[in-house]
């Protein structure tokens, strides 16, 4: 079987089906074991104290903010090229996770922010992209919404997907281009100088395991909901030509 | 409860307001699955 059939919607409903209840008990594990060790069974830092506990929720929301509308490019993608309508439906699903994301990331951030750099807010390259990334969040939803015909709403949030996505990449190398601000560097990277302590790194990737696979869940309901709902504007149009 | 220091309301608002924020997103897509999902069970059953 091709692999794009699995993006035939009867397909999709069916495979999704039997899979999504693991994706969302594996979710619902990472998580609590993530979070439970991370803010029970961790120390403080010696230099932030126990803020450093709002890292098990701040990087991997913000991680997952930026690879959702990656993730939403590579769909739009998709429907440009193929006309795949899960794909474009797929997209669509991930839309409102990614905002709540971006929106974890924003909120963590200055709360994190104004004990450790004295302020809330700063127009720092990499917060401004996010706040941006947040802007285009917003813009992609309400575009979905105020179009009628899906097709074309489809084809005009996959242009907007496109540009927005010069701020996902910008939200995540801010940092490293422009090499000035508040926000420091990457929390955890290939290069072990520059990673978190152990002692904060386990619990770390198992919370950014657990947000993935909640990602990852919530999509695929999503999905199957905005499939189910072009079923019924189909029918109703049907009934409506009868 | 872990000793939280001087920035207690700091992380437990950040727990609070992420993990609400999280719950919003779970409870709003599975009821708007659930209420799609009866009306296209309605809608097929109607014919």
């Amino acid at each position: 079987m091709s692999f794009w059939e699995y993006a035939n919607p009867k397909k999709f409903m069916g495979w999704t089906a039997p899979v999504l209840p693991y994706v969302f008990g594996a979710a619902a594990l990472c998580l609590t074991v993530g979070l439970v060790w991370g803010f029970f069974f961790t120390p403080d830092d010696y230099r932030q104290g126990s803020t450093v506990k709002i890292i098990y929720l701040h990087v991997p929301a913000a991680l997952m903010a930026i690879n959702a509308w990656i993730m939403m490019l590579v769909a739009s993608l998709i429907w440009v090229v193929r006309r795949h309508h899960v794909s474009a439906l797929a997209a669509r699903a991930a839309g409102p996770i990614g905002l709540v994301m971006t929106l974890i990331a924003l909120f963590t951030g200055a709360i994190w922010g104004q004990p450790m750099w004295g302020t809330y807010w700063a127009w720092d390259p990499r917060l401004t992209s996010f706040l941006i990334l947040f802007l285009f969040y917003l813009g992609y939803m309400a575009m979905w919404e105020a179009i009628e015909d899906p097709d074309t709403a489809a084809d005009l949030t996959s242009v907007l997907c496109m540009v927005g996505s010069v701020f996902a990449i910008l939200s995540r190398y801010a940092v490293n281009f422009w090499n000035q601000g508040l926000h420091q560097g990457a929390s955890l990277s290939l290069d072990a100088e520059e990673n978190v302590s152990d002692v904060f790194w386990i619990p770390l990737v198992i919370c950014i395991a657990g947000f993935v696979l909640l990602f990852i869940g919530l999509v695929l309901l999503r999905t199957r909901t905005e499939i189910r709902a072009r079923r019924i504007r189909a029918l109703e149009a049907r009934a409506r030509r009868a | 409860m872990p000793e939280l220091g001087k920035y207690a309301v700091e992380v437990l608002a950040a727990y609070g307001v992420s993990l609400g924020l999280l719950a919003v997103i779970i409870v709003i897509s599975w009821r708007r699955s659930v209420r799609v999902r009866a009306a296209l069970e309605r809608i097929e059953k109607n014919g």
